[in-house]
C-alpha cells in the first residue's frame, strides 16, 4: 500500500506502471519519451480538438488577448471546447502572469514552475522556462532551488503543503513567511504568490487529466529544457489492455454494457431528485455519510492495486525525475488522505464558515487588487457551465452531477458542506470516476489515458474536459480557502 | 470597556439602564437577537444557541437551547430572530438548509417547535412579519425565498431569485406586504408577498453580493444596503426608480446593517472580513464614522439595537465568542482624532488651507506668531491671504492667490501648446521654439534654443540676421558680467537693472560688430555658453517674472564666478597657451576633467578685458575651423537640460530631449529622463493640456512613459435605458435591443464621438451639435434647456 508517502523515493514511483517498469528494470533504458498520439492530448482524438478549434474565432481572439506565450498552446486548444470558460481562464491568468502584481515577472514564471514541479508536470515547466527567461529571469535560478534567493526558496514549504495536504497550512506558516526579516514576505506578494501556486497545481491536474502533450515544435531555446516529455507511461498510451484491473472495470452496480450505464445514471439522478421531496435523512445520518465518503474516497486509490509496489525496487528512477526535482524540496511529500485514522484528528473544515464567497473573496481582494473578480468569475464560470446535455441526451439539468464532483473534491480536501448530502456523491459518481477524480486532483501525474477512458464511456470528450475543469477549479478553491483561511487567522 | 457609565433612558414607562460590558461565549456566534422587552437577548451559532438575560451590571445565561443527545446539524444556526410581537417565539435558520422555530412557552426541556426542510442549500437569513403573529420569510442559498405561516407545516409561497443565492430578506416595517431580498449577484428585489409569481422592483445595488439590507424604521421606502464591495448605500424607493441617496464608503466587505433608533440619518454596521470594529455612521458623512466600538477581537457577525426606541444601546456578537453591550457614550469617536486641517496646492500656486474655525480664529488674533511660523512656506511668493470664503460645519478654509500677474503661468501654458516639437528640420524647430520663447519674453530659453540649433545644425545654413542678432544677445549677456553680483543680491530688483545693461549690451555688441566680422562664429560659441551656465542665465536682461529669481541663488555658484570662469575660458581653447593664468586650484580640480565646461566657458571671455576678449575671439574662430563634433557638445547640453529641469522648468528640459532625440539622449541617464517626462505629463495634464501631453507620451523614448498610453485605453459604456455595461457594441444594448446614443439632431445612432449637454443629457453627433448650436441655444431634442457648448 503506498499511503504514507514519506519515502523519498516515493515521488518516482508513479510515472510508470508495474509492468512497463519490469521491462525497464530489465534493459535499463530510458523510456520512450515520444508521445504516441497527435494533437493536444493524448487522451482525446486530434480530430475532435481540431474541429472546434477551426470553427472558433473567438479562441484565436482571446490567444491574441491574453496569452502570455502569444500561440495556441495546447492547454488552451483543448480548453477551447468551452469557450466561455477559456474567457475567464485566460483573462484570470493574464492578470497574475503580466498585469500589475506585486511580484516582479520572473517570480511569477519560477513561482510557476515550483508549482508544475510538485507534480512533475514538465509540461507546464518548459513552458514556463521559457517564460521567466523571456522575461528576464536569472537563467542561474534555473539550476534548482539552491541557485534562488532565500526568499523564494521559503516559498517552497507553503507550496509542498498547498499541493499536497492545504490543511495543514497554519497562520504559523504564514507568520514565517512575513515576519520582518532580510527575506520577509509582504502581504500582497504572499497573497500573489499564494493564487499562482494553486493556480498551477490546478493546471496540473488538468494537464494530466486531459492528457495534454507537449508542445510540437521542438525549439529549443535553453539548455533547460527536460529530456522526458510526458509522463505517461507508454501502455497506457498504446491502450493495450493486457493488464488486468479489477478495482476498474467492476464497479457497485454491477454495470456491464456502458450505454445501460449512463441510462442508469439519469435514471439516479431523477430519483434523487425525486427523492428529495419526501424522504429526507436526519442529520446524524448525513454526518456519517460525509464521512463515509471521506473514508471511502481512501479506498479508492489505495485499494487500486495497479499502482502499489514497494518502493525499495526502484531507487534508479530518482534519476528520471530530478530534472523537476530540482526545483523542489522534500520531493517524497505527497497527498495524504484526509481521513487517515490513528493520527491526530483533524478538524473538518466547514465550508459555511469560510466561504470564497464571503471570506475568500474579500480577502484576496484586499491584498491582491481585482482577482478576486477575476477569480469569482472563473469559479462562478466552471460551477454554472452547463450545456443541459449528457452524452447523447438532451435538456438535462446537471446541476446535481456539477455539485457532486465539486463537492467530492473539496469533501477529499476535508471540506464539508453543512447543507449538501453527501450521499448524492455516492449514488452519481461510479467508482471508475472517483478513482479518477481522486488521482487527478491528488496525485495527477499518476493519471492514466486508462482512467480517463473507463469513466463515463458514452459521454463526450467535451464533456470529459468539462469535468476536468470542475476537478480544477474545485482543487483550486480549496487550496485557496485553506491558504487565505490561515492568512485570515495570521491578521486577526 | 470597563468604563462604568450607567445610562438611564426614560422611554415611556420603562427605562433602560446598563453599562458596557461583555461576556464571554463558548463558541464563536453567527447572529443575535432581541426580545421585544430588550430584555433578553439570543445569541446563535455553529455550536451555540443561548439566550441571555441583559441585567444592569452582567450577562446572565439564562437557558441553553441546544439540548438533546448528539447536536444535529439543524442546530447549526446561521441567522436567529426572535419575534418582535411574541416573545416566545424565535425562528432559526440552520446552515443545513432547515427553518427551526422554537417556543419558549413549551414545558419540556426541548424547545423546538416546528422544522421546515424545503430549502436544499443554507438558509442564510429568516425575518418575521413586523405585525403579524404567525409569518415568517426564508432566503436561502439555493435561490429561493420561502413564505411560512406558522399554523402550518409547509410554506405557503415561494419565491425564485432564479438560482441567484438570497443573502438577506427584510420585511419592511412600514408597508405590510413588501418585503425586500439581496442577492449574491449584486442585486435588490422588492417582492408582494401576495405575488409570488415575479418582483415587483428589481435593480442592481451592488457590486457583488449584497451581504445585508435594513428597513428604515420611520422612513417609509428607505432602505440600506450593504455589500461586498465594502460600501453601504441608502435607497429611496418610493420613488419610480430606486433612487441611490446616500453611500458610505467603508474599509471592509459589508456584512450587517442597522439603522439606529431614533436618529434618522444614522446607522451601525460591522464587517464580514478583516475589519473587527462596529462602526455608527451619519449618512450625510460618509467618510468618517460618527462611532466606533472597538472591542471585539475578530470579525463582529451580529450587532442588534437593544431597544427599538433607545439609540444609546447597541448589543453585539462576535467569532471572537464574546457577546457585548456597548454605550453608545463609552464608543470612541474617530471625528475627534481625526487631523481637521487641510492644505493643498492649487494649479496656479494657490493655496487652500483648511482648519478648525477655532483655529483659525486664533490665527487671525495672534498675527506675529502664525507669520513667523508660515512666511517661509506660504509666502515664497508674496501671496496675500485672501477672506477665508466658505466653511463647513466645524472648519474653515482659507485660499491663499497669487498676486495677480506675479505668478501667472500662463507662460507654461502658451509655451507648451505652441512649441513644435517633431514633424520638421531640428533647425527650423529650433527657430521655432527660440520664436515661441522669445515672445513670451523668455529670451533665456530662446537663447537656448538658438544655440542648439547651431550646435545640432551645420552653420552654412545659419542665416546670417539671425547671426547678427544672436551676437547682439550674446555679447549684451556676456559684457556686463560684473553686474551679476549685485543681481543675485536683489532678486525683485533685477527690472531696472537688467535693462541698464541691456543698453550697455547693446551699444558693445555695434562695436563688437564693427571690430570683426570674424567674430560672428565664435559669438556662437559665447551663446552656447550662456544657455548652459548656471550664474550667467541671471545675466540675462529679460528673465524678469519668471520664476527663476524665486530660487535662491546657490552661493557655490555665485561667488567663485570670477575665477571659475577664467578658469575654463583657457581651459578648453588653447588649454596649454593660458595654462599660466591664476586660478583657484581647487576649482580647477573641479572642474578641469570636464572639458566641455571650459568650452562652454569660452564667452566667458568676454568678461575680461575688452581686448583680451578679441584676442580669445579669434582663437576660437581659428577653433572652430577644425569643425567640432557635435557629440562634443553633448555632455554640455545635458548639463544645460539638469540646470533648466532643476530649476523647475522642466518643460524646457522635455521639449530640447524631444527635439534633439538621439543626440542627447544617450548622455542622459535613462531614469532622469523618465522623471523629467514624467513630471511634465503631470504638470500638462494639471493644466488640461491633454492633447500636448499625450503628444509627450508618444514622442518620449522612455519605455515606462511612453506605456501610459496603452494603459486603460478601454472606454466603459453602460447602457442608458436597462443600465447595463455595453459588453460587445457601444452603441446597441445587449440586453433591452435598444441603441443607447442616439443623435438628437438627425436621429441617427452615434458610433463615433458623441457630445452631450450636461445639464439635460440630451446630445449627438459631435457636428451636428455645434452645428446646432451655432442656429440656436436650445437643446435639439426639444427639452427646453439652454445648452451651453464650449
Amino acid at each position: 500500500m503506498n499511503r504514507s508517502g514519506s519515502s523519498p523515493s516515493a515521488a518516482a514511483n508513479y510515472l510508470l506502471c508495474t509492468n512497463c517498469r519490469k521491462v525497464l528494470l530489465k534493459d535499463k533504458r530510458i523510456r520512450v519519451s515520444q508521445p504516441l498520439t497527435r494533437g493536444p492530448s493524448a487522451f482525446i482524438p486530434e480530430k475532435e480538438v481540431v474541429q472546434a478549434n477551426t470553427v472558433d474565432e473567438r479562441t484565436n481572439f482571446l490567444v491574441e488577448e491574453y496569452s502570455t506565450s502569444g500561440r495556441l498552446d495546447n492547454i488552451t486548444q483543448v480548453m477551447s471546447l468551452h469557450t466561455q470558460y477559456l474567457e475567464s481562464f485566460l483573462r484570470s491568468q493574464f492578470y497574475m502572469l503580466r498585469m500589475d502584481g506585486p511580484l516582479p515577472l520572473p517570480h511569477r514564471h519560477y513561482i510557476a514552475i515550483m508549482a508544475a514541479a510538485r507534480h512533475q508536470c514538465s509540461y507546464l515547466i518548459n513552458m514556463h522556462v521559457d517564460e521567466f527567461l523571456k522575461t528576464g529571469g536569472i537563467a542561474e535560478w534555473l539550476n534548482g532551488l539552491e541557485y534562488v534567493p532565500q526568499r523564494l526558496k521559503n516559498l517552497n514549504e507553503i507550496n509542498k503543503l498547498l499541493a499536497h495536504r492545504p490543511w495543514l497550512i497554519t497562520k504559523e506558516h504564514i507568520q514565517k513567511l512575513v515576519k520582518t526579516g532580510e527575506n520577509n514576505w509582504s502581504l500582497p506578494e504572499l497573497v500573489h504568490a499564494v493564487v499562482l501556486l494553486a493556480h498551477y497545481h490546478a493546471l496540473a491536474s488538468f494537464v494530466f487529466g486531459s492528457g495534454i502533450n507537449p508542445e510540437r515544435d521542438p525549439e529549443i531555446s535553453s539548455g533547460f529544457r527536460i529530456i522526458s516529455v510526458n509522463n505517461f507511461c507508454v501502455c497506457d498510451l498504446a491502450n493495450d489492455n493486457n493488464i488486468e484491473n479489477a478495482s476498474l472495470t467492476g464497479n457497485n452496480f454491477g454495470i456491464v454494457d456502458s450505454l445501460s450505464e449512463l441510462e442508469a445514471l439519469m435514471e439516479r439522478m431523477k430519483r434523487l431528485q425525486e427523492e428529495r421531496e419526501d424522504e429526507e435523512a436526519s442529520q446524524e445520518e448525513m454526518t456519517t455519510r460525509f464521512e463515509k465518503e471521506k473514508k471511502e474516497s481512501l479506498f479508492v486509490v489505495s485499494g487500486d492495486t495497479f499502482h502499489a509496489f514497494p518502493h525499495s525496487d526502484f531507487e534508479d528512477d530518482m534519476i528520471v525525475t530530478s530534472d523537476v526535482s530540482r526545483y523542489i524540496e522534500d520531493p517524497g511529500f505527497g497527498y495524504e488522505d484526509f481521513a487517515r485514522r490513528g493520527e491526530e484528528h483533524l478538524p473538518t473544515f466547514r465550508a459555511q464558515d469560510y466561504t470564497w464567497e464571503n471570506h475568500g473573496f474579500s480577502l484576496v481582494n484586499r491584498l491582491y487588487s481585482d482577482i478576486g473578480h477575476l477569480l469569482d468569475e472563473k469559479f462562478r464560470m466552471v460551477y454554472n457551465l452547463t450545456y443541459n446535455t449528457m452524452a447523447t441526451h438532451e435538456d438535462v439539468d446537471t446541476t446535481m452531477l456539477r455539485r457532486a464532483l465539486f463537492n467530492y473534491v473539496h469533501c477529499m480536501f476535508g471540506i464539508r458542506y453543512d447543507d449538501y448530502d453527501y450521499g448524492e456523491v455516492n449514488q452519481l459518481l461510479e467508482r471508475s470516476l472517483k478513482v479518477y477524480i481522486k488521482t487527478v486532483t491528488c496525485y495527477p501525474e499518476r493519471t492514466t489515458k486508462r482512467m480517463y477512458d473507463s469513466y463515463w464511456r458514452q459521454f463526450k470528450h467535451s464533456e470529459k474536459v468539462h469535468v476536468n475543469l470542475l476537478l480544477m477549479e474545485a482543487r483550486m478553491q480549496a487550496e485557496l480557502l485553506y491558504a487565505l483561511r490561515a492568512i485570515t487567522r495570521h491578521l486577526t | 470597556m470597563e468604563k462604568m457609565s450607567r445610562v438611564t433612558t426614560a422611554l415611556g414607562s420603562s427605562a433602560l439602564t446598563g453599562r458596557t460590558m461583555h461576556c464571554h461565549l463558548d463558541a464563536p456566534a453567527n447572529a443575535i437577537s432581541v426580545c421585544r422587552d430588550a430584555a433578553q437577548v439570543v445569541v446563535a451559532g455553529r455550536s451555540i444557541f443561548k439566550i441571555f438575560a441583559i441585567e444592569e451590571e452582567q450577562f446572565v445565561e439564562k437557558l441553553n437551547l441546544r439540548v438533546g443527545r448528539k447536536p444535529s446539524l439543524n442546530l447549526s444556526c446561521a441567522d436567529v430572530v426572535w419575534h418582535q410581537m411574541d416573545e416566545n417565539l424565535l425562528a432559526t435558520a440552520a446552515t443545513n438548509g432547515v427553518v427551526v422555530t422554537w417556543n419558549l412557552g413549551r414545558p419540556s426541556r426541548n424547545k423546538q417547535d416546528q422544522l421546515f426542510t424545503e430549502h436544499k442549500r443554507t438558509v442564510n437569513k429568516v425575518c418575521f412579519h413586523p405585525t403579524e403573529a404567525h409569518v415568517l420569510l426564508s432566503g436561502s442559498q439555493d435561490g429561493f425565498m420561502k413564505c411560512f405561516d406558522l399554523r402550518r407545516k409547509d410554506s405557503v409561497s415561494t419565491f425564485s431569485g432564479q438560482s441567484e443565492s438570497v443573502r438577506d430578506v427584510q420585511f419592511s416595517i412600514r408597508d405590510y406586504f413588501t418585503f425586500a431580498s439581496t442577492f449574491e449577484n449584486g442585486n435588490v428585489q422588492l417582492w408582494d408577498i401576495r405575488r409570488p409569481d415575479r418582483c415587483e422592483r428589481m435593480f442592481t445595488a451592488h457590486n457583488g453580493p449584497v451581504f445585508c439590507c435594513d428597513w428604515h424604521p420611520e422612513d417609509r421606502g428607505w432602505l440600506a444596503t450593504g455589500g461586498r464591495d465594502k460600501m453601504v448605500k441608502v435607497w429611496d424607493m418610493t420613488t419610480h426608480r430606486a433612487k441611490e441617496m446616500h453611500c458610505v464608503q467603508t474599509i471592509a466587505s459589508v456584512a450587517r446593517v442597522k439603522w439606529r433608533p431614533e436618529c434618522r440619518h444614522h446607522l451601525a454596521t460591522c464587517s464580514m472580513m478583516v475589519d473587527h470594529n462596529i462602526y455608527v455612521w451619519d449618512v450625510r458623512r460618509p467618510f468618517v464614522p460618527a462611532a466606533m466600538f472597538e472591542e471585539h477581537r475578530d470579525v463582529t457577525t451580529g450587532i442588534a439595537w437593544r431597544h427599538p426606541h433607545d439609540p444609546s444601546f447597541l448589543l453585539s456578537g462576535s467569532k471572537d465568542s464574546t457577546l457585548c453591550q456597548h454605550l453608545f457614550r463609552d464608543a470612541s469617536q474617530p471625528v475627534e482624532r481625526a487631523n481637521p486641517e487641510g492644505l493643498c496646492y492649487g494649479l496656479f500656486g494657490d493655496l487652500a488651507f483648511a482648519a478648525k474655525e477655532s483655529l483659525v480664529a486664533a490665527e487671525s488674533g495672534r498675527k506675529p506668531y502664525t507669520g513667523d511660523r508660515r512666511h517661509p512656506i506660504f509666502f515664497k511668493r508674496k501671496l496675500d491671504p485672501a477672506e477665508p470664503f466658505s466653511g463647513l460645519a466645524s472648519s474653515a478654509l482659507s485660499v491663499f492667490e497669487i498676486e495677480p500677474g506675479g505668478g501667472s503661468m500662463s507662460w507654461f501654458v502658451d509655451t507648451a501648446e505652441r512649441y513644435a516639437l517633431t514633424g520638421r528640420p531640428l533647425a527650423e524647430l529650433c527657430d521655432h521654439n527660440a520664436k515661441v520663447a522669445r515672445e513670451l519674453g523668455r529670451n533665456q530659453v530662446a537663447q537656448t534654443w538658438t544655440m542648439l540649433r547651431i550646435i545640432y545644425c551645420s552653420p552654412g545654413l545659419v542665416p546670417s540676421a539671425n547671426l547678427n542678432h544672436s551676437v547682439g544677445k550674446g555679447s549684451s549677456c556676456g559684457l556686463p558680467l560684473m553686474n551679476s553680483f549685485n543681481l543675485k543680491d536683489m532678486a525683485s530688483g533685477l527690472g531696472s537693472e537688467t535693462r541698464l545693461d541691456r543698453s550697455k549690451g547693446d551699444t558693445r555688441s555695434d562695436t563688437v560688430l564693427l571690430d570683426s566680422s570674424a567674430t560672428l562664429i565664435t559669438n556662437e560659441d559665447n551663446e552656447e555658453t550662456e544657455g548652459s551656465d548656471v550664474p550667467t542665465d541671471y545675466l540675462l536682461g529679460d528673465v524678469e517674472g519668471e520664476e527663476d529669481e524665486l530660487y535662491p541663488l546657490d552661493p557655490e555658484h555665485v561667488h567663485p564666478e570670477e575665477p571659475e570662469y577664467v578658469l575654463p575660458q583657457e581651459a578648453f581653447p588653447l588649454r596649454h597657451e593660458i595654462v599660466d593664468t591664476p586660478s583657484g586650484p581647487e576649482h580647477l580640480q573641479d572642474k578641469a576633467d570636464s572639458p566641455h565646461v571650459s568650452g562652454s566657458e569660452a564667452d566667458a571671455a568676454s568678461l575680461a578685458p575688452v581686448d583680451s576678449s578679441f584676442s580669445l575671439l579669434s582663437i576660437s574662430h581659428a577653433l572652430y575651423d577644425s569643425r567640432l563634433p557635435p557629440d562634443f557638445f553633448s555632455v554640455l547640453v545635458c548639463d544645460m537640460l539638469h540646470f533648466y529641469a532643476e530649476q523647475g522648468d522642466v518643460q524646457m528640459a522635455v521639449s530640447v530631449l524631444i527635439v534633439l532625440g538621439e543626440r542627447v539622449r544617450k548622455d542622459i541617464d535613462e531614469q532622469t529622463q523618465e522623471h523629467w517626462y514624467t513630471s511634465y505629463i503631470d504638470l500638462l495634464q494639471r493644466f488640461r493640456l491633454w492633447n500636448v501631453s499625450n503628444q509627450v507620451v508618444k514622442l518620449s523614448t522612455s519605455q515606462a512613459v511612453s506605456c501610459l498610453n496603452q494603459a486603460s485605453t478601454t472606454l466603459h459604456v453602460n447602457c442608458s435605458h436597462c443600465k447595463r455595461p455595453m459588453s460587445s457594441r457601444g452603441w446597441v444594448c445587449d440586453r433591452c435591443h435598444r441603441c443607447a446614443s442616439m443623435c438628437a439632431v438627425c436621429h441617427h445612432v452615434v458610433k463615433g464621438l458623441f457630445v452631450w449637454c450636461q445639464g439635460c443629457s440630451h446630445g449627438g453627433h459631435l457636428q451636428h451639435i455645434m452645428k446646432w448650436l451655432e442656429g440656436s441655444s436650445h437643446c435639439p431634442a426639444g427639452c427646453g434647456h439652454l445648452c451651453e457648448y464650449s
